[in-house]
C-alpha cells in the first residue's frame, strides 16, 4: 500500500522526471523481492519521502531519489518495484525488467546495481541473485536485516558467499542504519570506476527454471556455510492471537473501531486550537489592515477558504499514523488474510485487497497497485472500485458535516461514540459499495476465471519512528501544498467570481454575483437532494478534488461574514437541512469529485471508455443514494431530530 | 472434505497432546496440501496448476521436493498458512488442492 506523495504529480507523469544531469549522473538500482526492506534502505541512502511497509507488493513504481556521497558528489538512485523474479508476467516485473536492461524510456541505464535481500531467508531470496548476475552489471548484494538473523541464532560466511557469487556482499540492517557504510563504499568504487564484474564461481542456473535456481541457491547457500535462523518465536505467539478463530475477528473489530473513534476525540484538542489560531488571526489580519479590497480578497477569500481547510490536517495525520502502524507492523497482511473469505464471496482475489486498502489514503496509489495484479479483468474491477473506497480526502468533508449535524453521544461507552460512529459508517459503506460493484462487474462485464490468492505472512516488526516521522512529514507536505495550489486558487477564482458583476462600483451581493448566478442554475437539479445553492457551487468546485468544497463553503460563509462570527460549523447548521447535511455526506462517500483520479484511471485502463463509465455510474449513485436519504430523512423528522442536532 | 472438518482437526490435536507435544512430525499420508492436517508434513511433488500460478507459487517456496506443514488457518478455516522454505505463505483451500504432495514411501 502505498500513499501518493504528489496526487496530481503522479498523475500527470507515468515515470518520475530525471533532470538535466541524469544523462551524466551515476545511476544506482535497488533491486530485491518484496519486503526485503529495500524500501527502507532506499529511505536510509536519500532520505527522500518514500514509502516503506512491512506488505510484500509495497513499491509499485520505481522511485528516484538521489544520495550525496562523502566526496559531495550526487547520485541518483532508482527503487525498483519488489519482484520475486525477472520474468515479466506482472507489470511489476516488467517495469525492473526494462529499467535494468536500460529499456525503459526516459530512464538511464543503471550503472551498478544494489541487490537486497533478506538473509533471514537466504534460500528463497537468493533465487533472485542468479537472474540479476547474470545482467553482467556491477552488483553489491545487500543481505538485509543482520539483526534478526543474529538474535535468531542464524549466521552465514560472507566472504565464501562473495567468492561463490563472484559479487561483494554486505551484512546490513537497513532500520538499524547498522552496515550501510559498506554500501556507501561500494556505490562510491562504483561511481569512480573502480568496480569490476568479476564471474560467479559457481555457474548460474538456466533462468525461468526455478526448480533448477532454487537447488542452485540451496548449493550456494550450504557452500557459504549458512545456517538458517530459528523461526520467529514472537511472530507465532503473536498469530496466534491476532489470527485465533474468535480472539482474531474481535480484535480487528477493536482496531477499526479503535482507528475511527482516535479520529475524532485524538484530533480535537490540537484541531480546536488550530481553529482558533487561524479565527484570530484572521480577525487581527483584518484589524492590521485598512478597509480595501486587498483586505477582503486575504480575508474572505483566502483565510477563510484555505484556513478552513488546513484545520483538518490533524485528522489525516492520525490516520496516516495509524496506517503506518499497521502497515510496518505486520498487521495489515492479517488482516488481508482474516478479510480474504469476504473478498472471495464478491469475486475478488486478495491481491486486490492491498490496492483497496491503499485506497484509504489515496484512489491513486491504490490504481498504481494494481499493476501486480497480473489478471487483466481483475486489475480493472480494482481500478474501477478503487475510487469508492474513502480516501483522505473525503476526511474534512466528513468531519465537517458530521461535527456540525451529528451530536456526540456515548454509544459503546467510552470506545465509540456517535460522532465516530457515523465516520465509521460512511468508511463502512464506501466499503460495502466498492465491493458490490465488484461483484456487479466481476459477474457482468468483467467476468473471469476464479483466481488464486497468494501472501505472504511476513514476521511482525517495530514500526520505526524513522519510517512512521517520514511518512507524517511526506503527508503534511502534500496536504498544505494542495492547500497552497488547488485550494488557494479556487478561493481566488470564487472570491473574485463572488464580487462580479459590478453595479455602481460595488460588489453585488454573493446570490446575485456570477458564482451566485451559477449556484442558483444548479440549485434545480440539487434541491431534491436538499442541497441549496451554497452547496452548489461547492459541488461544482470539488470536482477538482473533494476538500476543496469545504474551502469554498468556507469562502462563501465568510463573505457573508456568518464563518469568521461563528464558525463554519455553525454557519452551514443554521442553513442546511438535516436531511441535506446527510444526503450530502451520503453523495460524498459515492461520487467521484477527483479529477487527479480520472487522469490516473484514463492512462491506467488505456482509454476514455472507463474513466468515462465510472465517472458516471459514480455520479449516478451518489445523486440516488442523496435522493433517497433526503427523502427518508424528511419521512422520519421526529427521529431523526432525536439524534442530529 | 472431511479432512477439513473441526472434529477430524480436534482429534488430530488431541492425538498430538497425548504423545510427546508436537515432538516429530508424522508424513502424511494425504495426496494433497489441502488434506494435510495440523502437525503433519509433506514433501511437494508437483503442482497441478496452470504454468503462470505454479510459477507464482515456486517463487513464493512451493518447489517441488520442499517440506510443506500447515502453520494455521485464518478465523472460518480460509485461507491456510503454509510454512515453506522458510516462510509463511497463505493460500485458499481451492489452490492447495492442486499442490500434490509426494506418496508416502513404506519403509
Amino acid at each position: 500500500m502505498s500513499e501518493c506523495g504528489n496526487c496530481s504529480g503522479c498523475a500527470a507523469v507515468a515515470l518520475p522526471p530525471m533532470p538535466g544531469q541524469a544523462a551524466t549522473s551515476h545511476v544506482i538500482a535497488l533491486v530485491g523481492p518484496p519486503n526485503s526492506g529495500k524500501s527502507t534502505l532506499f529511505n536510509r541512502l536519500t532520505g527522500l519521502r518514500q514509502k516503506v511497509a512491512n506488505f510484500p507488493g509495497v513499491t509499485v513504481e520505481q522511485r528516484v531519489g538521489r544520495a550525496r556521497l562523502g566526496n559531495s558528489r550526487e547520485i541518483t538512485m532508482i527503487d525498483l518495484p519488489g519482484v520475486y523474479s525477472l520474468d515479466a508476467r506482472s507489470e511489476d516485473e516488467r517495469v525492473t525488467r526494462d529499467v535494468l536492461n536500460g529499456q525503459m524510456q526516459g530512464v538511464p541505464k543503471p550503472d551498478a546495481v544494489l541487490l537486497i535481500l533478506d538473509c533471514t531467508n537466504l534460500g528463497r531470496h537468493l533465487l533472485l541473485a542468479a537472474p540479476i548476475l547474470a545482467l553482467n552489471l556491477p552488483t553489491l548484494v545487500i543481505l538485509n536485516m543482520a539483526d534478526d538473523l543474529a538474535s535468531r541464532g542464524g549466521s552465514i560466511d560472507i566472504p565464501e558467499l562473495s567468492c561463490q557469487l563472484g559479487a561483494p556482499v554486505a551484512l546490513i540492517s537497513a532500520a538499524k542504519g547498522t552496515g550501510i557504510e559498506k554500501v556507501l563504499q561500494f556505490i562510491e568504487g562504483t561511481a569512480d570506476g573502480r568496480s569490476h564484474v568479476s564471474k560467479p564461481k559457481v555457474e548460474l542456473p538456466i533462468l525461468q527454471d526455478i526448480p533448477k535456481c532454487r537447488s542452485w541457491a540451496q548449493q550456494v547457500g550450504s557452500d557459504s556455510s549458512y545456517l538458517a535462523p530459528e523461526p520467529p518465536l514472537w511472530t507465532r505467539r503473536l498469530d496466534s492471537v491476532f489470527l485465533h478463530p474468535v480472539a482474531g475477528p474481535l480484535i480487528f473489530l477493536a482496531v477499526v473501531i479503535g482507528v475511527f473513534q482516535t479520529i475524532f476525540s485524538g484530533a480535537k484538542p490540537i484541531m480546536d486550537s488550530l481553529t482558533a489560531t487561524v479565527q484570530s488571526s484572521g480577525s487581527w489580519l483584518s484589524t492590521m489592515l485598512p478597509d480595501s479590497i486587498f483586505r477582503s480578497l486575504l480575508i474572505e477569500g483566502v483565510w477563510s477558504g484555505v484556513g478552513s481547510v488546513i484545520v483538518f490536517l490533524p485528522q489525516i495525520l492520525i490516520l496516516f499514523l495509524f496506517i503506518g502502524i499497521l502497515e510496518d507492523s505486520g498487521y495489515l497482511a492479517r488482516a488481508a488474510l482474516i478479510a480474504d473469505r469476504t473478498m472471495a464471496k464478491f469475486g475478488l482475489q486478495g491481491k486486490s485487497f492491498i490496492p483497496l486498502i491503499s485506497a484509504y489514503a489515496c484512489a491513486i496509489p491504490a490504481i498504481m497497485a494494481t499493476r501486480t495484479i497480473e489478471n487483466k479483468r481483475d486489475r480493472l474491477a480494482t481500478i474501477m472500485i478503487a475510487p469508492l473506497m474513502t480516501c483522505s480526502a473525503r476526511l474534512p468533508v466528513y468531519t465537517l458535516l458530521i461535527a456540525a449535524f451529528i451530536q456526540d453521544k456515548p454509544l459503546l461507552g467510552p470506545f465509540l461514540r456517535t460522532q465516530g460512529a457515523v465516520l465509521l459508517g460512511l468508511y463502512v459503506l464506501g466499503f460495502v459499495a466498492a465491493i458490490g460493484t465488484a461483484r456487479l462487474l466481476k459477474s457482468s462485464i468483467l467476468k473471469s476465471e476464479k483466481s488464486s490468492f497468494m501472501l505472504e505472512m511476513p514476521p511482525y516488526r517495530w514500526p520505526t519512528l524513522r519510517s512512521l516521522g517520514l511518512r507524517l512529514v511526506d503527508r503534511s507536505k502534500v496536504f498544505l501544498r494542495r492547500a497552497g495550489t488547488v485550494i488557494l486558487t479556487v478561493s481566488v477564482v470564487l472570491w473574485i467570481s463572488a464580487h462580479l458583476p459590478l453595479h455602481d462600483g460595488k460588489a453585488p451581493e454573493i446570490g446575485n454575483s456570477f458564482a451566485g448566478m451559477i449556484g442558483h442554475s444548479v440549485e434545480p437539479v440539487l434541491k431534491p437532494l436538499g442541497f441549496n445553492w451554497k452547496i452548489g457551487i461547492g459541488l461544482i468546485t470539488s470536482l477538482a478534488a473533494r476538500e476543496v468544497i469545504v474551502g469554498t463553503l468556507g469562502t462563501i460563509y465568510g463573505m457573508e461574514g456568518t464563518a469568521q462570527s461563528e464558525g463554519l460549523q455553525k454557519a452551514l447548521k443554521s442553513d442546511l437541512t438535516p436531511g441535506g447535511a446527510v444526503a450530502l455526506l451520503i453523495f460524498f462517500a459515492f461520487a467521484m469529485q477527483c479529477m487527479s483520479t480520472i487522469a490516473v484511471v484514463r492512462r491506467e485502463s488505456g482509454g476514455w471508455k472507463w474513466p468515462i463509465l465510472q465517472f458516471s455510474y459514480m455520479t449516478f449513485l451518489a445523486y440516488v443514494a442523496a435522493f433517497v436519504t433526503n427523502h427518508l430523512l424528511l419521512q422520519t423528522s421526529t427521529v431523526v431530530a432525536a439524534i442530529l442536532r | 472434505m472431511l479432512t477439513w472438518s473441526k472434529r477430524t482437526f480436534d482429534t488430530e490435536v488431541m492425538l498430538q497432546l497425548g504423545f510427546k507435544r508436537r515432538a516429530n512430525r508424522r508424513v502424511s499420508s494425504a495426496a494433497n496440501l489441502s488434506e494435510l492436517e495440523f502437525g503433519e508434513q509433506g514433501v511437494l511433488d508437483h503442482l497441478d496448476l496452470p504454468d503462470e500460478v505454479s510459477k507464482r507459487l515456486m517463487e513464493l517456496g512451493f518447489v517441488p521436493g520442499n517440506t510443506v506443514e500447515p502453520a494455521r488457518s485464518a478465523p472460518g478455516g480460509e485461507p491456510r498458512v503454509y510454512r515453506v522454505d522458510g516462510s509463511e505463505i497463505a493460500i485458499r483451500r481451492e489452490t492447495a488442492k492442486h499442490l500434490i504432495l509426494r506418496k508416502k514411501k513404506i519403509a
